[in-house]
């Protein structure tokens, strides 16, 4: 790891000595604040300390202690180390914590999420519902007291596995044979579900008043089957005539369960699962992810194999935002042509995924320490002619097609997304961030990997509306070759992984929060080890999830033809955003 | 692929009405018709959905068998392509999508999680493969499949289709005017499946009285 570690740089409790106290247990940092005096230091570490953006807000449950505990990691958008603060709480019913909503609001879903998996209820949150799974489902899957239909034990490897002639299918201990539980003396046939008045009365909150005109509102329900929602996402909006008055996305249709199966796996386990986050680029899913658990494991990374994960995690940004442009149009109408031409050159990228992975989309390449195969020298030399050669005169190409067109610039130009200031208050990252003018990547602000050797940009934009979203991307392309084609030149010979090929890590007990700076925006993993194989709390902060909390203040007072545009521009992936 | 051709072999057409004259069965007429113009549903559930657009693109162009029309509405659809991990949560929105295609439909269960539920098996929110509700006609392995399994997966089920008789296929079927229709499953305290009401009960009752006791 050469990236700085994360060091304390305020001290919090010297400003609140009754209220907040250094985290002491071994392996952990931050500062412990008494629940009463939450919301009182949380916006003294905003307004006082400068922590404007609030990264994540998760749970984790340590049940032999009896406590609940919220944690939450701020940052500056002008760079440098967070800070971590954290509330406990007894663990009775209901856990209760204080909601932070009103300081920053790029906590609603977050909190929502622990409302949701682990049951913990944040007093004076205004739309405290279900988010990942359904009004009406029984329990709070990540309490380390629940346990699923299918489970077997609590940590990977199962012992029913071992090659020892016993071999036993979860289905077999399961009375439905399927991966069903029911609460005790339930009737199906008695059972009236639940219905979404909460959802649809939550619409109502931003509904704008005054025109004169004494109009209904309908409520369209866009998906979660729609072609526009990039994948299963389901918006409902409320309008009046043609103005969106309000909109809450919900979403869970395509919750995996990441995070608990992750706490059953090993630490190993765990990478080829984050593949299935953002399914366009694998690579910086590996990366964040093992960038995390080497910051816990505390070892180094072999150089090569530095450079080889800095050349897989820019490729695919590329791909990633070929991606977005061909699907920004067929979005905007241009069905199919330019997403077709994105779609050739990603096939040349995955090819080169394909040839040192074995895989095109699910690569599964990282390894903690290092990657787990070398760069073939023709690989490497097709990685040279795309990036030297082709990707550039592509890009010009794309750039030329597109850019210039008259009904594209009429329909971009002017069209606001998203001012920095409210961007940061929901704690929107990427290039949606940057193209609001603030110069906030982790490439930069927090270098992690070899990124402080390489001279890049930061690709910036000032106007936040959608053509400097839709620029911006381009600007990111050759910013990405740039550092692809100075990868290249330095990348030296040696070994590709620091430690020994092996199938169980030893991890010390502590948390670690790492980040990088995916192609959507900060993907970060919490993870809190226990020092067992396997993870006690592993938590995906994706830039998906926290983006889409903006959607709702993007679109208010627009038309609803622009709202298919306006999601485009979040560049959402739902493997990421239910996880 | 012995049926691509309309013409039943055997038949000696004379040279200057070739591709003019076919003589054929009614039924290899029908299957021809349909096999060589199914239209998938537009319906894109996770990751698997990205390697069907990378088959429907340049590359695999997957217009060569006629597949090309992706129909956003169920109503227009022929098959469906279930690309992905079926969740609980999304489950109803799929089986409506399903009982509001017309007949002829076919289902095809595109990689593991679509199959069996695939690596995500375990997960609380994961339904153990589309089959448990859906007849699937054909399985493609993969996580996910690569464009070209997805493509020899469409050539199983043009084959599958070149074999069905307009005589026999269950849409044809007196008095089954809705023979594949599926019941809703509801979202309760788990996923509830009507069908299978009496044994939800019943083991509820078994929980019951092993919690008393």
């Amino acid at each position: 790891m050469t990236a700085p570690a994360s060091t304390q740089t305020v001290d919090l409790a010297a400003r609140f000595p009754q209220s907040v106290s250094a985290d002491a247990r071994p392996g952990y940092s931050g500062f412990i604040v008494k629940k009463e005096n939450l919301v009182e230091v949380a916006t003294a570490i905003r307004d006082e300390f400068g922590y404007d953006l609030l990264a994540t807000v998760t749970g984790v449950d340590y049940l032999a202690e009896n406590k609940m505990e919220v944690v939450y990691h701020a940052f500056k958008t002008t760079g440098g180390a967070g800070l971590t603060f954290k509330v406990q709480v007894d663990r009775v019913d209901p856990v209760e914590v204080p909601s932070l909503i009103n300081v920053w609001a790029g906590v609603d879903f977050q909190e929502r999420e622990a409302y949701d998996l682990l049951g913990i209820r944040f007093t004076g949150h205004p739309d405290l519902r279900r988010i990942l799974m359904w009004e009406g489902y029984e329990g709070h899957p990540l309490r380390k007291d629940w346990k699923e239909a299918f489970f077997e034990e609590e940590t990977k490897p199962f012992k029913s596995r071992w090659p020892d002639g016993k071999f036993a299918f979860a289905e077999e201990n399961n009375p439905f044979r399927d991966n069903l539980k029911f609460p005790a003396d339930f009737d199906p046939e008695a059972y009236q579900p639940e219905t979404e008045e909460d959802l649809y009365a939550s619409l109502e909150r931003h509904t704008l008043k005054g025109d004169g005109l004494n109009t209904d509102h309908i409520v369209v329900n866009m998906g979660p089957h729609h072609p526009s929602t990039h994948g299963v996402l389901r918006v409902a909006v409320n309008l009046d005539g043609e103005t969106i008055t309000g909109l809450k996305p919900v979403m869970g249709y395509l919750h995996r369960n990441h995070d608990k199966i992750g706490e059953r796996n090993t630490y190993l386990q765990i990478i080829p699962y984050t593949d299935r986050l953002d399914y366009f680029n694998s690579m910086s899913n590996n990366f964040g992810y093992v960038v995390t658990v080497e910051k816990l494991m505390k070892i180094p990374v072999a150089e090569r194999a530095e450079y080889i994960r800095v050349i897989m995690a820019e490729l695919s940004r590329v791909q990633n935002h070929l991606i977005f442009i061909g699907m920004l149009m067929n979005d905007l109408g241009t069905m199919y042509t330019p997403s077709l031409y994105a779609f050739e050159e990603r096939e040349l990228i995955l090819d080169i995924f394909e040839a040192v992975s074995g895989a095109r989309m699910m690569c599964n390449y990282f390894r903690f320490g290092g990657v787990v195969r070398d760069i073939p020298d023709f690989v490497l030399q097709k990685i040279k002619d795309l990036v030297y050669d082709r990707l550039p005169a592509k890009t010009d190409e794309m750039e030329r097609f597109l850019n210039e067109n008259e009904v594209l610039v009429a329909r971009l130009k002017g069209m606001r997304v998203l001012n920095a200031e409210d961007a940061i208050r929901y704690s929107v990252t990427g290039p949606v961030l940057r193209a609001a003018g603030v110069p906030y990547d982790l490439r930069r602000a927090e270098p992690y990997s070899v990124y402080d050797r390489f001279d890049f940009d930061v690709a910036l934009r000032h106007d936040g509306d959608m053509m400097d979203n839709y620029l911006i991307r381009f600007d990111e392309i050759r910013q990405s070759l740039r550092i692809l084609e100075q990868a290249l030149k330095q990348m030296p010979e040696g070994p590709i992984n620091s430690q020994k090929p092996q199938y169980q890590v030893r991890v010390p007990a502590g948390e670690a929060y790492g980040r990088i700076e995916s192609p959507k925006g900060e993907l970060g993993f919490y993870v809190v080890s226990n020092g067992k194989p396997n993870p006690y709390r592993y938590h995906v902060r994706t830039a998906s999830y926290v983006n889409l909390q903006a959607l709702e203040k993007m679109c208010v007072g627009t038309k609803i033809a622009d709202f298919v545009a306006l999601l485009a521009m979040l560049d959402i992936v739902m493997g990421e955003l239910d996880r | 692929m012995e049926n691509e051709k309309l013409s039943l072999p055997n038949y000696n057409i004379p040279e200057d009405l070739e591709n003019v004259v076919a003589i054929t069965t009614l039924d290899r007429l029908y299957n021809w018709g349909r096999r060589s113009s199914v239209w998938p549903l537009m319906f894109g559930l996770a990751c698997c959905a990205i390697e069907m657009i990378a088959a429907q693109a340049s590359r695999y162009d997957m217009a060569r068998f006629g597949m090309e029309v992706m129909r956003p509405t169920p109503r227009q659809a022929d098959m469906m392509l279930v690309s992905g991990t079926v969740t609980k949560k999304m489950l109803p929105a799929i089986i409506r999508l399903y009982n509001q295609m017309p007949e002829p439909k076919y289902v095809v269960a595109m990689g593991a999680c679509a199959s069996s539920g695939g690596p995500f098996k375990e997960g609380y929110n994961v339904v153990a493969g589309i089959d448990k509700f859906l007849p699937v006609d054909v399985y493609i392995p993969g996580c996910p499949p690569t464009p070209q399994a997805l493509i020899a997966g469409m050539i199983k089920l043009q084959e599958k289709i070149d074999k069905q008789s307009i005589k026999k296929v269950r849409w044809y079927e007196k008095g089954r005017v809705d023979a594949n229709y599926v019941p809703m499953p509801i979202l309760g305290p788990d996923l509830i499946d009507v069908r299978r009401n009496a044994e939800i009960k019943q083991a509820a009752a078994t929980r019951a009285t092993q919690e008393s006791a």
